[in-house]
């Protein structure tokens, strides 16, 4: 069975268990509603304030966000000893991971999309003229953050005192795209807006040096 | 069940003693170099002579950082427990170094800039750094089964020396973006400054060498009791 098959029904896999339950993006949805909220008690989020702070706040929230919901990727699998299972098929194991990055990838981009109009609202910011450089900076940090959020997923999930360890291991290899992607947000968001073209490259070189990283050394993580 | 090689890598002495000598001798080199034969800088005066400790140190940081690179990647290819020694020796150390690069910084600043930190590209990709291989060393003390923790950790590792050079190349444009006052010299070091730096680094590369065998040394012991342990409860 090809890499790309194999993945796909991985996927499904992780896609029916989460819209069974729903448990995970609900959940994650309100986490991030929480933090944003609590964000406009530290400063005054007037417009022109929000504008200079607001994209900074969002992928901070959006990391935040990543690093609790990609914490049961593994850990699921672990509890109910299923990744013995997954192990087993006669598959390549790059698959099992590359079908657990695309399947976080959407649930955080889902998560990202639905409160992407509530931040606008909430922070007075115009997102509608700009929509679509938007949605590709979203989409460029997400795979960076679903990618190595995936992979260490699976590192934290070995070790004692998993659930302290992913935010510990995943926020400082993410700080490069905290700051390339609120960088990039803050000049869409600007009157006229402007697309980056620096930052946008940047994106994309972490998501390639990643993804690239994940598929030479991340099966090493699903051995026995 | 300790095997050949680990018990050879824990036999002996870990450094010799010619190597303590020679790694003393440029330590005081260097010591002289940088407090006495290079001359005072004209604005800062004496506190800039922490500089030659202060650059040496980071670079020699680096290097050890390179080699958990190494050491990952060679442990992930050959299983050899031996690399993920290599790997852990050099991460304390590279550790312990940006400690004294994210020391030394501030008692540098404090005079000259007037504060203790500031958020430039260099002080921040440091900090960064020295967060990333802190949170390395932290994962190595929550696994305790020895493979699978030389095998996650060596994951963990590469991922942390791939982002290096990003962290390096997001702060800098990121902060060069922003104006900000010009800081440091910027201009060129006078050539005896240049050799004292230089003393410094080979002292520093020196001590890294002989602190690297030592943790390294340390490590094939601990295996070596571990493995002898293991051995004991296996056979009741």
């Amino acid at each position: 069975m090809s890499i790309a098959r194999a993945a796909g029904i991985i996927l499904a896999k992780e896609l029916r268990t989460e819209f069974r339950s729903r448990e995970l993006l609900g959940t994650t949805l309100v986490f991030v509603l929480i933090v944003i909220v609590l964000f406009s008690f530290t400063f005054n989020p007037t417009s022109e304030e929000s504008r200079r702070f607001g994209p900074g706040l969002l992928w901070l929230a959006f990391l935040f966000a990543g690093s609790l919901m990609l914490q049961p990727s593994f850990l699921r699998e672990q509890t109910n000893d299923t990744l013995a299972a997954l192990r087993l098929a006669p598959i390549d194991p790059f698959s099992i991971l590359a079908g657990k990055m695309a399947a976080n990838f959407l649930f955080l981009l889902l998560v990202e999309v639905i409160l992407l109009p509530v931040f606008a609202v909430l922070y007075n910011t115009a997102i509608l003229p700009v929509l679509p450089q938007l949605l590709l900076v979203l989409a460029l940090g997400t795979v960076g953050l679903a990618t190595t959020g995936t992979v260490f997923s699976a590192v934290a999930s070995q070790a004692r005192l998993r659930e302290l360890l992913l935010p510990l291991l995943l926020l400082p290899v993410l700080a490069p795209v905290l700051i390339a992607s609120t960088e990039s947000t803050i000049g869409i968001l600007r009157d006229p807006p402007e697309l980056s073209l620096v930052w946008i490259t940047f994106l994309t070189s972490f998501d390639v040096v990643f993804l690239t990283a994940a598929w030479l050394v991340g099966e090493y993580l699903l051995e026995e | 069940m300790a095997t050949e090689a680990q018990s050879q890598a824990s036999s002996g002495p870990a450094i010799s003693l010619p190597s303590i000598l020679i790694v003393f001798l440029l330590l005081a080199a260097a010591s002289y170099a940088a407090l006495i034969w290079a001359p005072t800088e004209a604005t800062m005066g004496l506190i800039q002579r922490i500089f030659y400790f202060h650059v040496s140190s980071a670079w020699s940081g680096f290097i050890s950082f390179i080699m958990v690179f190494i050491g990952s990647v060679a442990y992930l290819r050959t299983r050899a427990l031996k690399w993920d020694w290599l790997a852990v020796a050099s991460a304390e150390v590279g550790v312990a170094f940006f400690t004294i690069v994210l020391i030394t910084g501030p008692i540098w600043a404090k005079p000259v800039w007037g504060i203790w930190w500031t958020w430039d590209a260099r002080l921040t990709s440091s900090f960064l750094l020295w967060v990333l291989f802190v949170s390395y060393l932290i994962l190595r003390t929550l696994l305790d089964e020895p493979e699978r923790r030389a095998l996650v950790s060596a994951v963990f590792g590469i991922f942390a020396a791939l982002d290096i050079p990003l962290v390096y190349f997001s702060i800098w444009w990121f902060r060069t973006q922003h104006p900000q006052p010009v800081i440091g010299d910027g201009g060129s070091l006078a050539p005896r400054m240049g050799y004292a730096l230089l003393m410094c680094w080979a002292a520093t590369l020196g001590v890294m060498t002989v602190l690297i065998r030592v943790r390294y040394h340390l490590e094939a012991m601990r295996s070596e009791v571990d493995a002898y342990r293991m051995n004991v409860s296996r056979n009741g």
